[in-house]
């Protein structure tokens, strides 16, 4: 098919997807903490970013390997996200969005100049774990056990988080009280305490993103500012707070910028703003958004 | 009162004035870098203090001189660079810029160079057009080009059995001329180019990329890129297993400051090709000892800040043979190239016609984990090519600059 034969499509299209997980698990977090806080979290990057950070410095300094940083980092840099919403975000509430954005891009351009004044911009190296070093031969490609392991893993994290919001009674009280939390504070539930752990939260899954990003990427300083904006398009393509649209979207436009790889990979860059653009033209609420 | 006062502060002016017109030492030299992305550590704020270094160690500053050093980021994009590069000719009075890494940059900076008759000293860029079809009387191209590279490394690699190639390449000037030049150098010395495929500048997924690689069945899969994008190529096609599938990296490009990211696990055994290290000898031990106590990281310097710094320095022994700052770019480089280059860090050489700095350049091999004794400690020197041989001859040069 155009002059790329059918194995190699199908290695391309799982590499996407790959790819995709990532996109997933952070735009993931971004429709959540929009959907419950109303706030475009631009910090959203830089917090992936010290997420892979803190799975390095967890090694160097504390011995602590790949497996327990998986469930430290979310947690500790959660930590950093219930800080950053406790002394600053809360203020905002019922302000524009606008200012929700400033205060987080402005975050994260802090974050992102202190790591790299501290670290440079090369990067710092994270190993594999050695139960995932290695990989299968499919056949069409060779696959590394780490990426099938990002792949199944991030999408198990996805579907436990639209389970929570969408199905539990937790997430129910959430929902409700993004729609009206005078209400639900009637109703005796502590709503500031809800919406500061939902910050944690979405800033948690950032953090893990950034963990199972380490040991394929160098640990940077700008790796979550590379990403970021490419993750905000899928966010807005999926539709701003759609969870399920946020996690098939990252997922879908992972598998569109593997396929631009092969056929055109000057484009690769861009082709998911293409398709941004095309999507608002046609449906400005996104693809699995409800029209406000 | 308010006239004495007014005509002491004329008197004072065209006293400060005098000495300007007769005999200007007034120097100001600004390092126009990537000071936050994928090369801002094997040039950026490192430059900036190179630069500072070899105004120290000029001497200059003893007898009268002043001498300032700037720096700004031109964030890899030739507009950005150009607007910055016309504001600090224009009302800032730089009279040089230098380092400048991507080629994409450095080929508009010295446009502007050349229009506005100052002095631009390349240490970062690897185009060899810098010194070729686009050279001009004011560039002078000090470290390294696309034309050294893949003369020693391609070479060596092709010698070595490597005879076909697949090329990962970053997609704008430099890549495009490091894949040309290798390729020439490749199908010259009898093997032959499989593929290639071109990836934006500053990539973080390289997977499909050696994917491709590895269906193309080539012995070697060049990565005609840098920074960064060499880096994360590298750790990738590890985790990819290129290595167990028979083939072999040719990293066309490599820094210290890569290396030291990767980690030497990562990568050992590469082959590639630098004008400087700073572990050669007593003087690049030395300058190099100083040059980390004063970086934030304790980095040792890559052979493009060390390029920086040894430019610098031929530069000000430029404008003290020409007896003071003349702010003529054409009049000072040409004199730049008329005195034979002589620093601690490159050793004796020269500048050519064509503004190529001429000097020799090693081949080097990364240390496996166990024959490294400690950070920094990352090379061995596998051959050293001679300065007459290392760059492109006058008589291949497409430069105007140069007579036929």
């Amino acid at each position: 098919m155009f002059g790329v034969s059918t194995q190699a499509l199908f290695g391309q299209l799982l590499l996407g997807l790959i790819n995709g997980s990532f996109y997933a698990l952070l735009s993931l977090g971004l429709a959540v903490i929009f959907g419950m806080l109303n706030i475009i979290n631009f910090a959203h990057g830089a917090l992936y970013m010290m997420g892979a950070f803190c799975a390095y410095f967890l090694l160097q300094w504390a011995g602590v390997g790949y497996w327990g940083a998986l469930v430290l980092a979310p947690l500790i840099i959660g930590l950093v996200g219930v800080l950053i919403e406790r002394t600053m975000l809360q203020w905002l509430t019922g302000l524009d969005h606008l200012y929700g954005l400033l205060l987080t891009f402005g975050l994260a351009l802090i974050f992102q100049g202190l790591f790299q004044n501290y670290f440079g911009s090369s990067g710092l190296p994270y190993a594999i774990p050695p139960q995932l070093t290695g990989g299968q031969n499919l056949g069409f490609m060779f696959l590394p056990n780490y990426r099938a392991w990002v792949v199944v893993f991030s999408l198990a994290v996805c579907l436990v988080t639209w389970f929570v919001i969408e199905r539990t009674k937790l997430g129910a009280y959430l929902r409700a009280a993004t729609e009206n939390p005078t209400l639900v504070r009637a109703m005796g539930v502590n709503v500031p305490r809800m919406i500061t752990l939902t910050y944690g939260a979405g800033v948690a899954l950032a953090a893990l993103a950034g963990v199972l990003a380490a040991p394929i990427n160098q640990v940077r300083p700008l790796m979550g500012a590379d990403l970021i904006i490419v993750v905000f398009a899928v966010v807005v393509i999926g539709g701003m707070g759609s969870i399920m649209g946020s996690i098939v979207t990252g997922f879908a436009l992972g598998l569109v910028e593997g396929l631009t790889k092969v056929f055109y990979p000057e484009a690769s860059n861009t082709v998911i703003f293409v398709i941004m653009t095309i999507v608002l033209l046609i449906k400005p609420a996104g693809l699995f958004g409800r029209a406000a | 009162m308010k006239h004495r006062l007014i005509a002491s502060i004329a008197a004072l002016a065209l006293a400060a004035a005098a000495p300007a017109l007769a005999q200007d030492k007034t120097v100001k030299i600004g390092n126009l870098n990537d000071m936050s992305s994928l090369y801002a550590d094997l040039g950026g704020p490192g430059s900036t203090l190179a630069a500072q270094m070899a105004v120290e160690d000029s001497g200059l500053t003893a007898k009268g001189w002043k001498i300032e050093v700037v720096g700004a980021d031109h964030q890899n994009k030739p507009d950005v660079a150009s607007n910055i590069a016309r504001q600090w000719y224009d009302v800032d009075n730089v009279d040089v810029i230098i380092d400048t890494p991507n080629s994409g940059v450095a080929l508009a900076v010295a446009a502007v160079t050349k229009d506005k008759n100052r002095v631009f000293i390349n240490s970062g860029a690897a185009s060899s057009d810098l010194t070729g079809k686009a050279c001009t009387p004011n560039t002078v191209h000090w470290t390294y080009d696309t034309y050294t590279l893949a003369n020693t490394t391609g070479k060596a690699v092709v010698k070595a059995g490597g005879d076909s190639w697949f090329f990962i390449t970053a997609d704008y000037a430099f890549g495009h001329a490091l894949e040309r030049d290798t390729e020439a150098v490749i199908t010259a010395n009898g093997g032959k180019v499989l593929g290639k495929v071109r990836h934006p500048l500053n990539t973080s997924d390289f997977s499909s990329f050696l994917l491709q690689a590895q269906s193309s069945k080539a012995k070697i899969v060049g990565l005609a890129n840098a920074g960064g994008d060499t880096t994360n190529s590298i750790k990738q096609a590890s985790e990819f297993g290129l290595a167990s599938g028979g083939q072999k990296l040719a990293a066309l490009l490599l820094f210290i400051s890569d290396v030291h990211a990767l980690g030497l696990n990562v990568a050992q055994g590469l082959t590639f090709t630098e004008s400087f290290y700073w572990d050669m000898n007593e003087q690049t031990r030395a300058f190099s000892d100083r040059f980390s106590k004063r970086m934030k990281n304790g980095a040792k310097p890559t052979m493009v800040q060390a390029g920086a710094y040894a430019g610098v320095l031929h530069y000000l022994k430029a404008l003290e043979a020409l007896g003071g700052n003349p702010h003529d770019g054409a009049k000072v480089v040409a004199k730049m190239k008329e005195i034979p280059t002589d620093d601690p860090l490159f050793g004796k050489g020269e500048i050519r016609v064509d503004g190529r700095k001429i000097h020799p350049v090693y081949l080097f091999e990364v240390k496996k984990p166990s024959e490294s004794k400690g950070p920094w400690d990352y090379y061995k020197l596998i051959a050293t090519v001679p300065a007459n041989e290392a760059f492109r001859p006058l008589a291949q040069s497409e430069c105007p600059l140069v007579k036929k």
